[in-house]
């Protein structure tokens, strides 16, 4: 396997809070490939902002280290950790842009940061502002923006100097749903224009789902699942990635309906890849003596492949209902009977 | 009345030149000193920065000392160092440093306070970009913090104000001086009033200035 573009080992991050020890890291490992994005997910106080800011050191790990392109972060001189973090760019929540200075200045600033010619400055910025769309903001202060425009200059500085990787703390989170996606998008054509790697701190699974091809999910300071996107939606492991991934599929049906299906067999069904693009329903109806009717079901495509969630009702004689579950479960990736109706 | 006024009206003027003359310089100096003072105090306590807890608890500790000590002995106590850096200890040229060591710790403090008042999320991401202290110093912290800065000068130089007239009080000339000699112990109503409207007028001309000049910073 190739080296790791960034690699965690054993990180403990503990915080005195008035006199109270909080864990808010115990004890993650975590290796990141180049040009991948990778997401963390959890709900808020699990840890994963504590996680990524020991990424660039702004929070200094109580224990353990922290590898980009091989370097340990904790044993760098001051000079040589300001030298590295030109290399990994960060774009926040708030955005925290500098609000005394113009869209240009903030640019500017970062550049500096870097040491980047002078001469060379002005081209610079034309460059990265017409990247995130924004050519003619150039002169504005921060606040005249809206809250998407900001995340898009905080993009474009964090951008300034080429960086290896972008750490991004839950910057979608303060946005709605429609410029989320806009956001989501640029940061994907990014990666795949430049291989830039990113990593993507967030609560929203939506999140997760439209951009990451990698996923960990973390609870109480630790990482309890890492996967693939695609299984993590299609295989959950962990109970918090069920949840995760339940919360967005809204499947539950009403109580109304549940009432006329009295004495049904009611199975949750997901199924992925090439499957989804098959007539399994056609061949149960042709296989077994029993009447199918499908009650609520959907098909989406993460990461460009097919995963289908699908509820039906089953009537016909036991022996027959199940051996269309043993069917079922020998097919497809998942199999729920729904027990707890009427 | 006005027979009245028109012979104070050259002692006033000489005053006013006395006030003018030690708020001014000392004025100078306590920017010159108090805001890098201010600066070093915030840093000093920034894990994100350059945090030096015993440089910090030093500062701290001078500053709340000469904070405490009431003006009028303050200057009392300063005779020797006004003697060695201007020459004298009375008059206005001997009020300068009392009113500058007094006036320093207040600055400071007050630039203290309009830079933890910024948005901690952009010294983060300043740091993050590998800016060095210096350009964030220069570059985010006193940029960001202009505004609040300006109204802590604001109310340093009214707080100068306040303190020039009581080195009136001991002989260091200024409008605090005519008040007290004219007013209070010649029993001059006039003066003294004509003196406390003055620096009525003169205290909220400033405030106002102040404020605007602070809002043009307010992006």
């Amino acid at each position: 396997m190739e080296k790791p573009l960034l690699d965690l080992r054993e990180i403990h991050l503990t915080y005195t809070q008035k006199n109270k020890q909080v864990q808010a890291v115990n004890g993650v490992n975590l290796s990141i490939q180049a040009g991948e994005i990778f997401g963390i997910i959890g709900y808020s106080g699990a840890g994963k902002s504590s996680l990524l800011r020991c990424m660039n050191l702004l929070e200094v790990p109580t224990k353990g280290s922290v590898h980009v392109e091989g370097r340990s972060l904790t044993d760098l001189t001051p000079k040589e950790l300001r030298q590295i973090r030109t290399k990994i760019g960060m774009i926040f929540q708030q955005f925290n842009l500098i609000h005394s200075k113009t869209v240009a200045e903030n640019i500017i600033f970062n550049l500096k940061a870097a040491g980047f010619p002078k001469k060379d400055q002005e081209k610079r910025v034309a460059e990265l502002l017409d990247l995130v769309g924004l050519s003619d903001k150039a002169d504005r202060y921060p606040n005249e923006l809206s809250g998407g425009q900001k995340q898009r200059i905080g993009i474009a500085r964090a951008l300034a100097n080429n960086p290896r990787i972008l750490l991004c703390d839950e910057a979608t989170s303060a946005l709605d749903p429609e410029t989320t996606q806009q956001i989501l998008d640029l940061l994907k054509s990014i990666n795949q224009q430049i291989g830039l790697t990113i990593v993507m701190v967030t609560h929203e699974m939506e999140v997760i789902k439209s951009i990451c091809h990698r996923v960990a999910v973390m609870e109480q300071g630790k990482i309890v699942e890492e996967n693939t996107t695609y299984q993590a939606f299609s295989q959950p492991q962990s109970s918090l990635m069920q949840q995760f991934v339940s919360n967005l599929y809204d499947d539950e049906l009403p109580k109304e309906a549940l009432k006329n299906l009295k004495g049904q067999t009611l199975l949750t069904l997901v199924f992925s890849g090439e499957i989804a693009e098959q007539d399994f329903i056609d061949t149960l109806k042709e296989s077994f003596v029993v009447s199918v009717s499908i009650l609520h079901g959907n098909i989406e495509y993460i990461q460009g492949r097919p995963l289908g969630h699908l509820t039906i009702a089953l009537k016909g004689q036991p022996e027959e209902i199940s051996a269309v579950k043993n069917y079922l479960v020998s097919t497809l990736t998942q199999v729920k009977e729904v027990k707890d109706y009427a | 009345m006005l027979e009245h006024l028109r012979t104070l009206w050259p002692e006033f003027v000489k005053a006013l030149g006395e006030s003018g003359l030690m708020i001014g310089w000392s004025l100078l100096i306590t920017l010159l000193v108090g805001i890098p003072i201010g600066i070093l105090l915030y840093v000093t306590s920034q894990g994100l920065i350059w945090k030096q807890i015993w440089i910090r608890t030093l500062a701290n500790t001078i500053i709340n000392l000469i904070r405490s000590i009431p003006f009028i002995i303050l200057m009392v106590a300063l005779i020797p160092v006004s003697v060695f850096f201007v020459g004298r200890s009375t008059g206005a040229i001997g009020a300068i440093i009392p009113l500058s060591v007094a006036a320093i710790p207040l600055l400071a403090r007050l630039v203290e306070t309009a830079l933890r008042n910024l948005d901690q999320g952009v010294l983060e991401s300043s740091v993050a970009a590998g800016a060095s202290t210096w350009q964030i110093i220069t570059g985010v912290l006193i940029p960001e913090a202009t505004y609040g800065i300006i109204q802590g000068i604001t109310l340093t130089l009214i707080n100068l104000i306040a303190y020039s007239a009581t080195v009136g009080a001991v002989g260091g000339g200024g409008i605090g001086d005519l008040a007290i000699r004219y007013g209070y112990y010649r029993y001059d109503n006039l003066t003294l009033i004509f003196t406390i409207v003055f620096l009525i007028v003169l205290v909220q001309l400033i405030q106002f200035i102040g404020d605007r000049i602070a809002l043009l910073f307010k992006k």
